[in-house]
């Protein structure tokens, strides 16, 4: 069985630089006619076999289990290897810009300085921590419900998609960032794994961990694996809860806050949630901005809080279903 | 085609702190002849931090809401970005798995409900675009916005997980080139701006935990509009447009320079393109701006 195979003209855009020769970066364009098979790594090889040997990047696999030729087209993450050209055509039309992950780490072409990245995996411990007999007189054995927990998180091939599509890991150094949280999880949820604690510290430190993540769903968007690293960001937050790891104040009360007011209101109490996580000191550095709002209607004061209907509903099945306390 | 009627789930700030928000989403809905009945049972969504703590119970209150509109027989419309995500994830997970809903509706039971998965879930915006219809919008325009540049914040709860959205969907959206937010300001008589943080985070949801980083990404996204000669700026979401008028004095500081201008609903710009008054549309509550008028 064969389908037809279909050619269609493209204009590639691509993003050139070399760190030590360039002071800044510029963009060479070929036109060139692509068939319905061909992906994007066969553009990456074409340019540098048929057009200018000079051009770099990385590839290993071409079956999408490295990670190796990640990029991005039209700012979208890219498994070089994986995405066929035609269905990018769909998505941007008949112009692609083919850049690296990350413009500002450029070192040559599409290779970037992924540095950063193995550095945040370092700091996670990416590794099994247990104590394991010399001589054990069992096996360690692993249900298969019990590997179902990492939720596929093992498939992670590192390429980086999620982290360098991440804008908090953009704006701030310490943040962890999405594809060493997903590593984190997936040891955190091994059921040999005996570092709990230790590692959930570092996940959840201010500045750096899960807290700071602004729950854009940019990741879910980028994983050429389909891992969904966002799913396991929230999942670490309720371990934060379960293990009882309080870094971050703030935060676990901003979260533990909705509970409360739910519970008082059904609706949230915006005024409450800034005070109750805040603390009654910290609260007042949001005094400023809190008058300019109220002087244009926009605070409701706390005894003409609304009410949803049936409130004695939403209490009961608070006190039903709650799962997590703090 | 019969009137169009849907439940309206408002949230929480449409009540509170964007009150503009749900007075501009009723005076649209009668110009258009839409009938919104207020769900007015429903609890907060949760807004992705109850799920951080408790993520049981938040689908267990998400689908409560749900409910609701599923025993008016009506698709459930939402104004706010991030209560489209967490009701359509609830939707998404229940219906999809059989054992959670099973385990959700044990609870509901106790209060006497049943989710059953038969409500549809839609953002106004897309409720306005593909049940009313563009084309109509347009014809109905009788002060087109045709003197301002305005730019399109789409927010990040409408657009992504794309796959979940687009179950909400009637056309698919492409979150790296989202078209709908353009074509409805098009629609208004508008110019469309088009700048590279249109579908870019605001940083709403780490305002408390990490304001750094949310100054810095509300900065980038006022920047980038202005740069392109964006006189105004509009969003479907009630949180970005919080985050986007209210701190601007942060965000100008993050970014170091002034980058204030007027940001409305994106049902305040078709209230005004369809002939509502300001105070129809709550523009005073606006914080930062003389919001322009068209005369």
């Amino acid at each position: 069985m064969s389908e037809t195979i279909t050619t269609k003209k493209v204009t590639f855009k691509v993003f050139r630089f070399n760190a030590e020769t360039d002071y800044l970066p510029y963009y060479n364009e070929y036109k060139m006619d692509v068939t319905s098979e061909e992906v994007v790594l066969d553009i990456l090889n074409r340019i540098k076999w048929d057009h200018d040997g000079s051009f770099s990047y990385r590839r290993s696999c071409r079956h999408g289990i490295c990670g190796a030729c990640a990029v991005t087209v039209n700012g979208r993450a890219t498994l070089a290897c994986k995405e066929n050209l035609h269905g990018l055509m769909d998505l941007f039309g008949d112009e692609l810009t083919i850049e690296p992950q990350s413009v500002k780490r450029a070192v040559k072409d599409m290779i970037i300085d992924k540095s950063d990245f193995w550095e945040k995996h370092d700091q996670i411990q990416p590794y099994l921590i247990s104590h394991i007999e010399e001589h054990p007189e069992m096996e360690c054995a692993v249900s298969p419900e019990e590997s179902e927990q990492l939720l596929e998180a093992d498939l992670c091939i590192q390429c980086g998609a999620c982290h360098y599509a991440c804008p908090v890991v953009e704006v701030n150094e310490d943040y962890i960032g999405p594809a060493a949280f997903v590593k984190a999880y997936r040891f955190e949820a091994d059921v040999r794994d005996e570092a709990h604690v230790a590692r959930l510290e570092t996940v959840s430190a201010p500045s750096q961990g899960v807290w700071d993540c602004v729950k854009c769903f940019e990741c879910a968007e980028a994983c050429p694996k389909d891992i969904n690293p966002i799913e396991k960001i929230t999942k670490l937050h309720n371990m934060l809860f379960e293990e009882r790891v309080f870094k971050n104040p703030v935060a676990e009360r901003h979260a533990v806050g909705f509970q409360h007011s739910i519970a008082r209101h059904g609706l949230l109490d915006e005024g409450e949630l800034v005070r109750y996580s805040e603390g009654n000191i910290g609260v007042l550095k949001h005094v400023p901005v809190a008058i300019k709002m109220y002087k244009k209607g926009k605070i409701v004061l706390p005894w003409n809080m609304p009410k949803s209907d049936k409130l004695d509903e939403i209490k009961k099945l608070i006190e039903s279903s709650s799962t997590s306390n703090y | 085609m019969g009137k169009l009627q849907y439940a309206l789930f408002t949230g929480c700030t449409a009540k509170e702190s964007t009150p503009e928000q749900l007075k501009s989403t009723y005076a649209v809905a009668e110009k258009l002849g839409i009938e919104l009945i207020e769900l007015s049972e429903a609890s907060c969504c949760g807004a992705s931090h109850l799920q951080d703590y408790d993520d049981f119970l938040s689908l267990v209150l998400n689908a409560r809401n749900i409910c609701y509109a599923e025993s008016r027989n009506m698709t459930m419309v939402t104004i706010c970005n991030t209560c489209q995500l967490n009701t359509a994830m609830t939707k998404h997970r229940l219906d999809n798995d059989p054992e959670l809903k099973a385990r959700v509706n044990e609870k509901l039971a106790e209060v006497g409900l049943e989710y059953k998965g038969t409500s549809q879930i839609t953002h106004f915006l897309y409720a306005i675009i593909d049940d009313f219809g563009l084309d109509k919008i347009k014809e109905m325009v009788v002060t087109p916005l045709s003197k301002f540049n305005i730019a399109p914040f789409y927010g990040c709860h409408n657009i992504r997980p794309s796959e979940l959205q687009n179950e909400s969907h009637k056309n698919p959206e492409n979150p790296y080139v989202p078209t709908s937010l353009d074509d409805l300001i098009i629609a208004c008589g508008g110019v469309n701006v088009d700048y590279e943080e249109k579908n870019k985070c605001c940083g709403f949801h780490v305002e408390l935990q990490a304001p750094k980083t949310a100054a810095i990404l509300t900065g980038n996204a006022l920047k980038g509009a202005i740069d392109q000669n964006a006189d105004l700026m509009v969003t479907p979401c009630p949180l970005c447009h919080l985050k986007l008028d209210t701190q601007y004095g942060h965000a100008s500081h993050a970014v170091g320079r002034d980058v204030k201008m007027p940001i409305l609903h994106m049902q305040q710009m078709v209230g005004l393109a369809l002939g509502c008054t300001p105070d129809e549309l709550g523009l005073e509550h606006n914080l930062y701006g003389k919001v322009p008028f068209p005369a």
